[in-house]
C-alpha cells in the first residue's frame, strides 16, 4: 500500500513522530496525482503552490510539538465548497472564473486544524447527478475499474481518496452525493445531521437538504474529519447549537445490546443479489458482536425518491436563478440584444441543471405549487415521522447505499429516471436530516466495492460511527485499495 | 346619473430604522459611495447565508403594535422570485402566507368625524438594490450600473383593507401612518430618500352595492400630495369610462407628476408568478407572548393617547391637541415649553402660531428649529411677566430665529422692555393729552372710542414699549373721573 493510500490516523502518527514530514507527504500526494489523475480525472483545480507553503508551515509547527490531528494532512475539497482565493467552479462553465472571496466554514476549520488543501475535485455540475458525468469539464473514472463511474455527485472526492490522490476529502450530500460515490469507490462517506456542519460557503443546490461531509479510508478518519468541521456557526442560521463531540474517542465502546433496525419496505426494493448479501452480511457481523437486529417499517419510504427529486428541483431552480450571467457567473457577450444574451448565457449550463431548473420552476408555478410542491412537503413530513418512529425503537438503521455497484460510464446518462433511482436508499436521510454513514462491506464477483449505510438519530453521530467502526473491526474483510495501472492511458 | 362609491386600498413600504441590514452586518446609512456597503450575503454570492437581524423583527413588531395588529407568534420567510438585475439572489426574501402581523386598525379623523381604516397585514422583507440604466430602460440600454448599498435593508410592507373612501382620506391615512411610524421610531419615513413608498389600488362601484369593481394599481407616488392627486385623477378616469358603458381593465398604472395623469404600465393578465417557497435558509420566526409584551411596554405614548392627554391635562381645544401631537418632536417641544411656562394655551398659541409659521415658511421641521423650547419658554415668560408686549415679542422671536440671540439679549440691546412704571407712563401721557385736545374732549363728552386713539399715540411715542393696559387705565382715570 502506498503512503498516500494510508488512513489519516496512521499518517498522523508518522507526522507527529517525525518519521515523515508534511512536505514529503504533500510531495507524495502530488506525485500520485501526476501518476493517476490523467486517467482518473478526480481534480478540476490543483492548489500546488499554496499546498507546499502550508506544508512548510505545518512542518515548523510539528517540530515545535504541535500535535493537532490534521496538521500536515493533505485534504481534497469538492469544487462546490468555497475556497478563498482558489477557483470554485461547481464543475460548471458558468462559474469557470469564480474565485470566492471567503472560505466555507468547513474549509476554514480544516485550515485552522492544520490540514493542507490539495485541490478542488470534480462533481456533477452544481452537485446535480449521481455519476459525475454531468461535469462540464470531464468525466471522473472509478479507480477500481476505469470504464465505470465513480458515482456522484462527489465522484472526484471519492475517486481521489480511493486512488491515493488525497488522504481524505470533503464532499457534499444532497440526496446521497457523499455516500453513493463512497460506496462505488470503496471508501467511507458520512452525511452528518443537518445543522451539525455549517453550510456557509457550500454553493447551494437544495439548501434544506445540502450537507458537507467527510470522505475517508475508514471510520476513524471520518470521525477525525467530522470533529474538525462540525459545530455551531453564527454565519449559518440553520446550524445547530450542538458542540461537536470527540467522535474518535467514542469509537472504543462496544455495541452490545444495541438495537439495529432493517427497514422492510426499502430492503424489499433491493434487486441485486450481491447488494442484498452484503447488507445481510453486515447485519450478521453486528449480531455476532452482540447487537440485536430487527425489522422496522418505514411506510412512506417508497415515495422518498419522487419526493426528494421534486423538492430538490424546486430548491435548485431557486438556488441557481441568480447565476444568469447578469448578477453572477460567466456571460456570453456575443449577443445582438439583452434577451439573446440571457438565453445564450443560460446555454452554458448543462442538460441536467437545466432539467432540474425547468422541473422546479414548473412545480412552484400556478396550481402546481399546491398539487406538487406542497404535497411533496407533506410527504417529507411523513417520511421524517416514519424515521423518527423507527429510530425510537432502534438505535441505528441499516440500508444498502446504492442499488448496485458502480455502473459503466454512459450507462444511464440518457435515462434520468434510472439515474435518479441511484438515490433510492440515500435520499431518506436527506429528507429527514438524520446522520448516515456509508462504509465498504463487501465486493462483487468482479471485485467492485459495495457499501452499506448506517442511519442514526439526529446528532447521534456517535452511535453511527461506533457501529461502523465495530463492523470494520469485527468483519474479516481486509482493507483493499484499487489496483491502478500507473502511467498507462486507458 | 349614478353615484359612485370609491374604494381605495394602500400598500406602503417603510424602511426600518436599523443600523445594519436585515440579513448581514452591512450599514444602512443613506447616500454612501455605490457598492461601499455590501458583503457576500447582501450581494447574494453563492454559498453566503442570511442571518436574521433581531432588531428588524423587534421594529416590525413595534409597527404592528402601533397599528393595533395581532402579532403572530409564528411567522416565516419565503422567497419571492422575480427577474431583475438589482435583486442579487434573483429572489426577494419576504413573507407570503404567514406574515408577522395581521388585522390592525388606524383611526383617523375625516371632516371632523372619526374613521377606522383596517390593516390587512404587515410583513417583513428585504430591499432590492438600485439599477441605473444608460438609456431609457433595461432593454434599450447599452449597459446598466448596479448599486447594492440598498440591497438587504429591512422593510415592512403594510397593506390596508379596502376601507378608504376618498383620495383625501388616503392622504390623511398616510399622514397618520407616518406619525405612528415616526413616534415609534420604526422608520424615518423619508419619501424623498425612498424610505417610505406607497402604491394605491382603486376601484369604483355603484353607491350602496357590495361587489367591488375592477381595480387599477397606481405606482410611482412620490409624495402624499401625489397620492391624493393621482387618486383624484383616477376617480375621474374610471367614472368617465363606467358612465360611458366602458370596462375598466385590471392594470398597473404609472403616475406622471408633471402631466398630472396616470398611464397604463402593464395589464394584470400577464402578471408575474412569484413562485413563493419557504426560504430553506431561514427557520420560521417564533415569538413568545413575553417578548411581545416587553416590546409593547417599550412603546412610547402614541399620538391618539397623547392628544387625549393634552386635551384633558392641559385643557387645550381638540384642534390644538391634534396639531401638537402631529409629530412626536412637536409634542415634545410643546411639553418642554409648558414645563417652564405653565400656561399651556399660551404656549400652544405661540407654538402653533409663530413657531410653525416661521418653520413652514422656511421649509424646516421642528427638530431643526433654531429656537428651541427653552428659548421660546424664556420669551413667553417675559410676555407673561409684562416685561415685553405681545406684539414686540413677535418681532423679538423673528430676531431670535435669524440671529440666534436670546430673547433677553435682543430686548436689552434694542431697549424693548415694556414700560409699566406709572411715573414714566404719566409723563408720556401728559404729552399726548396736551398734543391732542380734540380726542380728549371727545372722551370727556362720552365718545369712548377715542380712548383707543390716545392709547395708540402713547404706544407710538414709546415705540411700542409702553404697557398698553396700564396706559389705557391711566387715560381713563384721568379723563373720566
Ligand atoms: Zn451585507
Amino acid at each position: 500500500m502506498q503512503l498516500t493510500e494510508k488512513p489519516i490516523h496512521y499518517l498522523r502518527e508518522l507526522l507527529h513522530s517525525g518519521e515523515i514530514t508534511a512536505k514529503q507527504l504533500v510531495t507524495s500526494v502530488f506525485e500520485r496525482i501526476d501518476e493517476v489523475d490523467a486517467q482518473v480525472g478526480a481534480y478540476i483545480t490543483l492548489n500546488k503552490e499554496e499546498a507546499f507553503k502550508a506544508a512548510e508551515r505545518a512542518d515548523e509547527m510539528l517540530k515545535q510539538g504541535d500535535a493537532r490531528d490534521l496538521l500536515g494532512i493533505p485534504i481534497a475539497v469538492k469544487d462546490n465548497i468555497s475556497t478563498k482565493g482558489l477557483r470554485t467552479t461547481c464543475a460548471s462553465k458558468v462559474l469557470e472564473n469564480y474565485v470566492p472571496a471567503f472560505d466555507a466554514t468547513a474549509v476554514a476549520k480544516l485550515k485552522e486544524a492544520g490540514a493542507i488543501i490539495i485541490g478542488k475535485t470534480n462533481l456533477d455540475e452544481f452537485g446535480l447527478g449521481s455519476s459525475t458525468e454531468n461535469s462540464m469539464y470531464k468525466a471522473t473514472r472509478n479507480p477500481w475499474d476505469l470504464s465505470r463511474v465513480p458515482g456522484g455527485s462527489s465522484g472526484g472526492s471519492a475517486a481521489a481518496v480511493a486512488a491515493g490522490a488525497a488522504c481524505g476529502a470533503l464532499g457534499s450530500d444532497t440526496g446521497g452525493s457523499v455516500r453513493q460515490p463512497a460506496a462505488f469507490c470503496g471508501i467511507v462517506g458520512l452525511k452528518p445531521t443537518y445543522g451539525l456542519v455549517s453550510r456557509y460557503g457550500l454553493i447551494p443546490a437544495a439548501p434544506s437538504m445540502d450537507h458537507i461531509g467527510p470522505m475517508t479510508h475508514d471510520v476513524r478518519d471520518a470521525a477525525i474529519l467530522l470533529q474538525t468541521i462540525a459545530g455551531p456557526d453564527g454565519q449559518d442560521p440553520t446550524s445547530g447549537r450542538m458542540q461537536p463531540e470527540n467522535y474518535e474517542a467514542a469509537l472504543t465502546e462496544d455495541i452490545k445490546s444495541l438495537v439495529v433496525g432493517m427497514p422492510a419496505e426499502l430492503i424489499e426494493e433491493v434487486e441485486d443479489a450481491e447488494v442484498k448479501e452484503a447488507l445481510f452480511g453486515m447485519a450478521n457481523v453486528l449480531e455476532s458482536l452482540g447487537a440485536t437486529v430487527r425489522k422496522v417499517s418505514l411506510p412512506h419510504s417508497k415515495f422518498a425518491v419522487a419526493c426528494f427529486y421534486l423538492l430538490a428541483a424546486c430548491e435548485v431552480s431557486s438556488s441557481l436563478a441568480s447565476l444568469d450571467g447578469v448578477r453572477l457567473g460567466s456571460r456570453v457577450f456575443e449577443a445582438e440584444d439583452t434577451v439573446t444574451m440571457f438565453s445564450k448565457t443560460r446555454g452554458l449550463m448543462g442538460k441536467e441543471a437545466k432539467r432540474r431548473i425547468l422541473v422546479g420552476t414548473a412545480a412552484l408555478s400556478g396550481q402546481y405549487r399546491k398539487t406538487h410542491y406542497e404535497r411533496a412537503q407533506k410527504l417529507r413530513t411523513l417520511i421524517k415521522t416514519d424515521l423518527a418512529e423507527a429510530l425510537d425503537e432502534c438505535c441505528v438503521l441499516l440500508l444498502p447505499t446504492a442499488p448496485s455497484a458502480a455502473f459503466p460510464l454512459g450507462h444511464k446518462v440518457d435515462d434520468p429516471v434510472a439515474m435518479y433511482q441511484s438515490d433510492v436508499f440515500t435520499s431518506v436521510a436527506n429528507l429527514a436530516g438524520i446522520p448516515a454513514l456509508s462504509l465498504p462491506c463487501g465486493y462483487t464477483k468482479e471485485g467492485l466495492p459495495l457499501g452499506v449505510q448506517i442511519l442514526g438519530r439526529p446528532f447521534d453521530e456517535v452511535s453511527v460511527l461506533k457501529v461502523g467502526h465495530a463492523f470494520e473491526q469485527g468483519c474479516s474483510m481486509a482493507a483493499r485499495r484499487p489496483k491502478l495501472e500507473v502511467g498507462t492511458s486507458d | 346619473m349614478i353615484d359612485w362609491d370609491v374604494v381605495i386600498g394602500l400598500e406602503i413600504h417603510a424602511e426600518l430604522l436599523t443600523d445594519s441590514k436585515i440579513f448581514c452586518g452591512c450599514s444602512t446609512v443613506f447616500g454612501g459611495v455605490p457598492n461601499s456597503q455590501v458583503c457576500p450575503v447582501c450581494m447574494g454570492l453563492p454559498g453566503a447565508l442570511p442571518v436574521l437581524n433581531s432588531r428588524a423583527v423587534d421594529l416590525a413588531i413595534k409597527a404592528g403594535l402601533a397599528l393595533k395588529c395581532t402579532i403572530n407568534e409564528f411567522s416565516k420567510f419565503d422567497r419571492k422570485h422575480y427577474f431583475y438585475p438589482d435583486l442579487p439572489k434573483a429572489y426577494q426574501v419576504s413573507q407570503d402566507d404567514l406574515p408577522i402581523c395581521g388585522n390592525g386598525v388606524v383611526e383617523i379623523s375625516f371632516e371632523g368625524s372619526p374613521r377606522s381604516i383596517g390593516i390587512e397585514r404587515v410583513h417583513m422583507e428585504e430591499e432590492a438594490g438600485k439599477s441605473i440604466h444608460a438609456g431609457e430602460s433595461i432593454m434599450s440600454s447599452a449597459y446598466s450600473l448596479l448599486d447594492y448599498n440598498r440591497a438587504g435593508i429591512p422593510l415592512i410592507e403594510i397593506v390596508t383593507k379596502p376601507d378608504i373612501r376618498s383620495p383625501e382620506e388616503a392622504r390623511l391615512f398616510l399622514e397618520k401612518l407616518k406619525t405612528l411610524l415616526e413616534y415609534t421610531e420604526v422608520s424615518d419615513c423619508k419619501m424623498e430618500e425612498g424610505s417610505l413608498r406607497c402604491d394605491a389600488n382603486i376601484s369604483l362601484k355603484p353607491k350602496g352595492t357590495d361587489a367591488f369593481g375592477v381595480k387599477a394599481e397606481i405606482k410611482n407616488l412620490n409624495s402624499f400630495r401625489a397620492v391624493q392627486r393621482a387618486l383624484e385623477f383616477e376617480v375621474r378616469r374610471q367614472k368617465e369610462i363606467l358612465e360611458n358603458q366602458g370596462t375598466i381593465v385590471p392594470e398597473t398604472r404609472h403616475w406622471d407628476e408633471a402631466k398630472g395623469m396616470t398611464f397604463s404600465m402593464r395589464t394584470k393578465v400577464d402578471a408575474a408568478d412569484y413562485r413563493y417557497m419557504p426560504d430553506p435558509n431561514l427557520y420560521p420566526v417564533r415569538l413568545d407572548a413575553a417578548k411581545i409584551e416587553t416590546i409593547k411596554n417599550s412603546l412610547p405614548e402614541l399620538p391618539d393617547a397623547k392628544c387625549k392627554r393634552f386635551i384633558d391635562e392641559y385643557g387645550l381645544p381638540a384642534y390644538d391637541g391634534e396639531v401638537l401631537t402631529g409629530s412626536r418632536a412637536l409634542a415634545d417641544y410643546f411639553e418642554k415649553c409648558v414645563q417652564e411656562v405653565g400656561d399651556a394655551k399660551l404656549v400652544s398659541n405661540w407654538v402653533m402660531g409663530e413657531i410653525l409659521r416661521w418653520l413652514n415658511a422656511h421649509n424646516m421641521q421642528i427638530e431643526d428649529s433654531p429656537v428651541g423650547p427653552a428659548d421660546l419658554a424664556k420669551l413667553v415668560k417675559l410676555v407673561q411677566g409684562a416685561e415685553v408686549s405681545n406684539i414686540i415679542a413677535k418681532d423679538v422671536l423673528e430676531e431670535m430665529f435669524v440671529s440666534g440671540k436670546s430673547a433677553e439679549q435682543i430686548i436689552d440691546e434694542q431697549g424693548l422692555r415694556q414700560v409699566s412704571d406709572a411715573g414714566e407712563l404719566e409723563k408720556m401721557i401728559d404729552k399726548v393729552l396736551e398734543d391732542h385736545p380734540d380726542p380728549v374732549n371727545d372722551v370727556k363728552s362720552g365718545k369712548l372710542q377715542a380712548v383707543g386713539f390716545l392709547v395708540g399715540q402713547v404706544m407710538k411715542a414709546s415705540k411700542g414699549t409702553a404697557n398698553p393696559k396700564k396706559v389705557n387705565e391711566i387715560i381713563r382715570a384721568r379723563l373720566l373721573d
